[in-house]
């Protein structure tokens, strides 16, 4: 294996344990991460010469951030580390990455893919206005750059990262207009019972609410955005329905807004990794056993671009992926350990179940997106003229219909659009989601300039 | 639970030549069912450049390509769809003095199909097209060849020949064929048992397995020609370029993507799959900013590729078997049949009703090659 290191994709929480195993194991992965810093996006680091503390960025998560990063500073000297890289296409035990406009190829025997994850965002009348942000860019914007996104902020959507950001804007001195939760209250007591199990990240959940409450920001649950409407050119308003079907309008001058996490997979799919879908997520996920190993020799999964799960959990991934990956090259690994990892796995993908059943994909906001919405914000195409593309060359699949409305064909390659124009395509064909399939993936993963330099290794 | 269907032609492919010829034939009169393994248009013909060139091909082809080119300027009528086609007009350019001459050669040698071609010198690819830079000296313009969206083409002749009353079956592999003298039996791996007294062998890349089942072996190569599209970027360039040479072209859709090709991908034939190839890309994405040092700051947002089937002599197979009366083959077209796919429709039609069609092919009888003609 010293011929050729393993490559590690990824240096969040999933990547940097994996890493940080194989060099317990006296290998010298090399580490390709597209920031800047290791952290992945939970534990991104602030930039060099600003000085919050790590309570300040991190919170609750304080203590997690911290031995995460000095566990990764720790093996630097270890590793070939090579931030700000972008792997950009892989196959067949080759992969190429680049980094300040040069492209290199990198042949590999082994690798560790960890993507992480990314908003999962539906779209709705006026979501492409300026001033409307995912709840992780706002979040990245606050945690990373100390900025906030607006001076009267709409928090909409759904998920824990919801409350999450609209509490770490509260506590900035951010000011918030309000909190506007698409689940009803009803779901979200069901699910009681089983949140409780999760414990500290339901009672972390909690404590947000409380503080936003106590702070006398408004919360609401159950409800469904209509329209944010625009002056000068930037978002002014957001019109929603409550849950008592009572359309409200609230003044703002940004809206941060997220409906759960969609895992990165393009890397696996490239790889040639078998795909299914997963109800629970309702996503189409690579397939992987619980130690990381997927179908395709060689390769290994970890973290929230397997399946979302979270950071706890990735990091418990990347420790086993790496494992497998020396048990994979006849080494001796610690059963105990092993079987702690797996445990402690599978705990958390049990309460994950009970999460998605709290705060479910809102899919009638896509199933009934206004055909004028612009579902498409890279190629500007419409709901409507997606669903009359589809149907009228029979579009059955999503690929087809990408390829007949250009919807998913722009910048973002339909990571952004992708999971709504699903729910929209298969509510217009009356089919369930796993019918009409996910968007294949093609090289590049991101966008790469046309003047990138080939480096030969 | 088998399915029966009868019908007087069975078409094998769902390529644009495929779903043409089932558009054509019903338009007659026959009865038509089309197998597809996959979806129409999956493959070359669905996933090519969209280049709708006529200039450059080999002689053979242009009274093809002739009959093919009047109706893409009719597409809207013939399948409700004009398939974003546009007579943008296509540049091929020459790098060499040789290159010139060759150039020059060509347009004379066209003349006698109705082919016009304009010869550009340095000074009028200048004036006409200055992000044009230094490496092209010269070029020759067809000002009637344009481009289309290939992946409307198949779809929307699948779709009007559905609507006409074609049988159309897709995800439908074919996995026996057999003829006994009379009738053509053959069953997918869905459940469906097709005879027919007309088959015709539109099966692309995979057109050689069928024919070599008629005793007709045939050295079908294969290709996947690696392409790239940037993000959009304002609309500043007109026609189609090629090279004199070939092997790279590059075009800009009217709402300004710029697509480009050059080079190979990966082709598993086998697995009906085929993937890009990423030193392909950037190799091409090099060639480009060399003819068009604007692009350097654009940024490739995809690339593809797909299957084509290649013949020794980079012409297609057209024509009924020489082994097997009732089968008809049409395959193999080397890289280029897009924009001879409306056309293969009215040339097959005419051959299978008629007997005969006033479309010269003679060139591509498969008894060329000297194993099938055993």
């Amino acid at each position: 294996m010293n011929d050729r290191p393993p490559i590690v994709i990824g240096a969040g929480p999933a990547g940097s344990r994996a890493a940080a195993t194989l060099v317990a194991a006296g290998y010298s992965p090399i580490v390709l991460d597209e920031a800047p810093a290791s952290g992945g996006q939970i534990y991104r680091r602030a930039p060099s010469g600003f000085t919050r503390s790590y309570r300040a960025l991190y919170g609750f998560d304080a203590a997690k951030a911290r031995r995460l990063h000095a566990a990764f500073d720790g093996i630097k000297g270890s590793i070939d580390y090579r931030p700000g890289t972008l792997v950009w296409d892989l196959k067949h035990g080759a992969l190429h990455c680049l980094s300040n406009g040069r492209s290199q190829e990198i042949s590999y025997r082994d690798v560790i893919l960890a993507p992480g994850a990314r908003d999962r965002i539906i779209p709705f009348p006026g979501w492409t206005l300026p001033g409307i942000y995912t709840l992780g860019g706002a979040q990245i914007a606050l945690k990373y750059q100390g900025c906030a996104i607006g001076t009267r902020i709409v928090f909409m959507g759904t998920g824990p990262l919801l409350y999450l950001v609209a509490y770490q804007y509260a506590k900035a001195g951010g000011a918030i207009a309000a909190v506007l939760d698409t689940t009803p209250f009803a779901a979200k007591r069901r699910a009681v019972p089983g949140l409780l199990r999760g414990g500290s990240t339901f009672a972390k959940g909690l404590w947000y609410v409380a503080a936003l409450r106590a702070r006398g920001i408004i919360v609401a649950n159950g409800i469904r955005p209509v329209a944010a409407e625009e002056k000068d050119a930037a978002v002014s308003v957001l019109a929603y329905r409550s849950a008592a079907g009572v359309e409200r309008r609230l003044a703002c001058d940004a809206i941060a807004f997220g409906f759960g996490l969609s895992s990165e997979t393009q890397l696996a799919d490239l790889a040639e990794i078998p795909f299914t879908f997963d109800p629970i997520q309702q996503q189409f996920l690579p397939e992987h056993d619980i130690s990381g190993r997927t179908p395709v020799r060689g390769v290994y999964l970890a973290g929230d671009g397997s399946g979302i799960a979270g950071a706890d959990a990735a990091e418990l991934a990347g420790e086993r992926a790496a494992l497998a990956l020396l048990e994979d090259h006849g080494h001796e690994v610690g059963k105990p350990r092993v079987a702690a990892l797996e445990r402690a796995l599978r705990q958390i993908a049990e309460f994950r179940v009970t999460l998605e059943a709290a705060f479910p994909f809102p899919v009638d906001i896509a199933e009934e997106m206004p055909d004028d919405t612009i579902l498409c914000r890279c190629e500007a195409v419409t709901a409507g003229e997606f669903r009359s593309s589809a149907h009228a060359l029979e579009a059955d699949e999503i690929n087809r219909a990408k390829a007949f409305s250009r919807c998913g064909m722009g910048r973002c390659q339909g990571r952004v659009c992708g999971p709504a124009a699903a729910a929209v395509l298969a509510a217009a064909l009356n089919l369930p989601p796993e019918r009409v399939g996910r968007l294949r993936g093609q090289p590049p993963v991101k966008p790469i300039p046309m003047a990138v330099v080939t480096v030969h290794p | 639970m088998t399915e029966h269907v009868a019908a007087d032609v069975a078409i094998v492919g769902g390529g644009t030549a495929g779903c043409s010829t089932a558009l054509h034939l019903r338009r007659r009169g026959a009865t038509v069912v089309l197998l597809e393994r996959e979806l129409c248009g999956g493959q070359a013909s669905g996933v090519n450049y969209g280049g709708v060139r006529q200039q450059g091909r080999d002689l053979a082809e242009l009274p093809l390509a002739r009959r093919s080119r009047e109706m893409w300027g009719r597409l809207a009528e013939i399948v409700g769809n004009d398939c974003e086609f546009v007579a943008s007009g296509h540049v091929k350019l020459a790098r060499s003095d040789a290159d010139m001459a060759e150039l020059e050669a060509y347009r004379e040698a066209v003349r006698p199909y109705g082919l016009e071609l304009e010869m550009l010198g340095r000074n009028d690819l200048r004036t006409r097209y200055p992000f044009l830079g230094d490496a092209a000296v010269g070029g020759s313009l067809c000002a009637d060849d344009g481009q289309a969206n290939p992946r409307l083409v198949a779809p929307a002749f699948a779709h009007a020949a559905r609507a006409a009353g074609a049988d159309i079956r897709e995800h439908a592999s074919v996995t026996t064929i057999e003829h006994d003298g009379a009738r053509f039996r053959l069953r997918t791996a869905s459940g469906i048992e097709v005879t027919a007294t007309t088959l015709l062998n539109v099966a692309g890349a995979w057109g050689h397995e069928i024919a070599a089942r008629f005793g007709e072996s045939v050295p079908e190569d294969v290709i996947a020609p690696n392409m790239c599209v940037t993000e959009p970027v304002p609309h500043f360039m007109v026609p189609n370029f090629g090279v004199c040479g070939g092997g790279f072209y590059v075009r800009q859709i009217p709402r300004g993507n710029v697509i480009f090709g050059g080079g190979r991908g990966i082709a598993a034939r086998e697995r009906v799959r085929a993937s890009p190839l990423a030193l392909s890309s950037l190799d091409s994405s090099r060639q480009t900013i060399t003819l068009v040092p604007c692009l350097r700051h654009a940024q490739i947002i995809r690339t593809w590729t797909g299957i084509e089937g290649v013949m020794p002599d980079v012409i297609p197979v057209i024509g009924r078997s020489r082994t097997t009366p009732g089968l008809f083959h049409a395959f193999g077209f080397s890289g280029h049949g897009f924009q001879l796919g409306p056309a293969m429709g009215a040339v097959l039609s005419e051959l299978i009703l008629d007997g005969a069609t006033p479309t010269p092919i003679a060139a591509f009888d498969i008894g060329r090659f000297a194993s099938a003609s055993s």
